[in-house]
């Protein structure tokens, strides 16, 4: 596939910074190795935050800036890195980061940090960061780390948007906190099943089965 | 140094914990001063908004309003005695861990933004915990110590959509015009269990949050926790007619 270089690429060089390959690292993880809908990884927090969609989105910038900001310091220092205690390095560098985001958050975005409260903590339990650091940034270099880390951030981020969106509406009537249902002039009596982790189970249940079925992904037995 | 080598594993974790370490120290102190900031223009966000509408208002607007409208704040102990000692020194939340008798307790007099100068209402801090974690408000009693002019809740770890809803003015707004006190009798507003029930007749009960019970317990317990703890406070005021049953 290295061969194959990229045709929209002009810059003639060995490996151009969005080759197809490199391309594929952040386009993955959208669609066919979605870490969400394919992988079922962080689901913990895809249920926990989803009831309205502003903290979700926070909550998807601040994935996506940890898992850059993580995957790159990594890829940096793997061959440093003694393999005995690989995993507590990494959980080092990914809790580093996870507190610098909540400190931001708190001094810049002091309501939203109020909002999201110890879910920003809990990024560093999210499955999908370890899990690139451990399977990608580990044993590439940082740039196609950060394009790798990029790519799954993003993956995560769109999903919980899209369960965000489908709870805040049905649970509340609302996006982004606009009463959407009233605006229109329809009177919506909220399903509080949405807003329960409950509700979140069920749509993402729902995302999964489109998504496999679109891409006719099959668990291997 | 061999990479497998004990010294090379414990070197390597020393100076990580160092970096990791100062980074975390630095990013905590240079915020800092931005953090605080924060903190203490929410609080007067929520003194505010006990007792009137602030949306709309911008960031410099809300700072004069609060000097124009908070007449005077002090602190006064379990007694009911002014407590000599800076205001800004004392922390909600630190007080909360004494016993009550030894707590500090600050209390803000409001006036009216109609009429500057006059205090019409008193607004008193508490804190307590919910199903999960902390909660925290702010509750404004007229002048007569009687009615509720209006509350604002805050949590740290609620469930969204559920308990986290005391945040929400929906459920606030369920306190306004409450008593405190059925006579001479402490008797302070209690939420109820269950959600869609009119209890617009019974001024001591308010409609409950479907769901989060054990919240509204928390709240329930802090607002008479607080208001025993100011009782002696507000007798003072009163000329020493009321008491706790």
């Amino acid at each position: 596939m290295a061969e194959n270089t990229a045709t929209i690429s002009e810059v003639k060089e060995k490996e151009p910074l969005l080759s197809k390959k490199n391309r594929k690292l952040v386009t993955d993880p959208l669609d066919g190795n979605n870490p969400i809908t394919v992988q079922v990884l962080g689901i913990c927090s895809a249920l926990a935050i989803t009831a309205q969609m502003k903290p979700a989105l926070v909550m998807g910038i601040a994935v996506i800036f940890v898992m850059c900001c993580s995957s790159v310091v990594t890829s940096l220092i793997r061959h440093t890195i003694p393999g005995s205690i690989r995993i507590v390095v990494q959980l080092a560098v990914v809790a580093t980061f996870v507190i610098i985001v909540n400190e931001i958050l708190l001094a810049f975005v002091y309501d939203v940090a109020k909002n999201l409260g110890a879910f920003i903590g809990l990024i560093i339990t999210n499955c999908i960061v370890m899990g690139r650091l451990e399977a990608f940034a580990m044993g590439n270099k940082p740039w196609p780390s950060f394009l790798d880390a990029f790519g799954n951030a993003l993956g995560y981020a769109v999903i919980i948007l899209i369960v965000a969106f489908f709870r805040e509406l049905l649970g509340a009537g609302s996006i982004f906190g606009i009463k959407v249902f009233e605006a229109i002039g329809f009177a919506y009596q909220g399903n509080g099943l949405m807003l329960l982790p409950a509700g979140a189970s069920i749509v993402l249940g729902l995302l999964i089965w489109l998504q496999r079925s679109l891409n006719g992904y099959v668990e291997e037995a | 140094m061999a990479k497998k080598s004990n010294s090379y594993v414990l070197i390597y974790t020393i100076v990580l914990t160092i970096v990791c370490g100062s980074l975390l120290a630095i990013t905590s102190e240079g915020l800092k001063p931005y953090k605080e900031a924060n903190i203490a223009f929410d609080t007067k966000r929520n003194i505010l908004s006990t007792v009137m509408d602030i949306s709309g208002y911008s960031i410099r607007d809300l700072e004069a309003l609060y000097q124009k409208t908070v007449v005077s704040t002090y602190l006064v102990n379990s007694k009911g005695e002014k407590v000599d000692k800076p205001f800004e020194q004392v922390k909600i939340d630190d007080e909360y861990r004494k016993s009550v008798e030894e707590r500090i307790l600050p209390v803000y007099e409001l006036a009216d933004p109609k009429k500057p100068g006059k205090t019409a209402y008193y607004v008193f801090p508490m804190w307590g915990f919910g199903l999960w974690d902390s909660i925290w408000g702010w509750v404004a009693l007229e002048a007569d110590f009687i009615n509720i002019k209006g509350v604002v809740f805050a949590h740290k770890g609620e469930t969204p959509g559920l308990g986290a809803r005391i945040a929400e003015k929906d459920i606030q707004t369920r306190f306004t015009g409450k008593k405190i006190f059925d006579k001479e009798q402490l008797a302070v507003v209690q939420m109820q269990k269950g959600e869609g029930n009119d209890y617009t007749a019974d001024a001591h009960k308010v409609d409950g949050m479907s769901g989060a019970t054990i919240t509204g317990q928390g709240l329930n317990k802090m607002l008479s926790e607080y208001f025993e703890a100011y009782l002696p406070f507000i007798n003072g005021q009163k000329g020493g007619k009321v008491s706790l049953k």
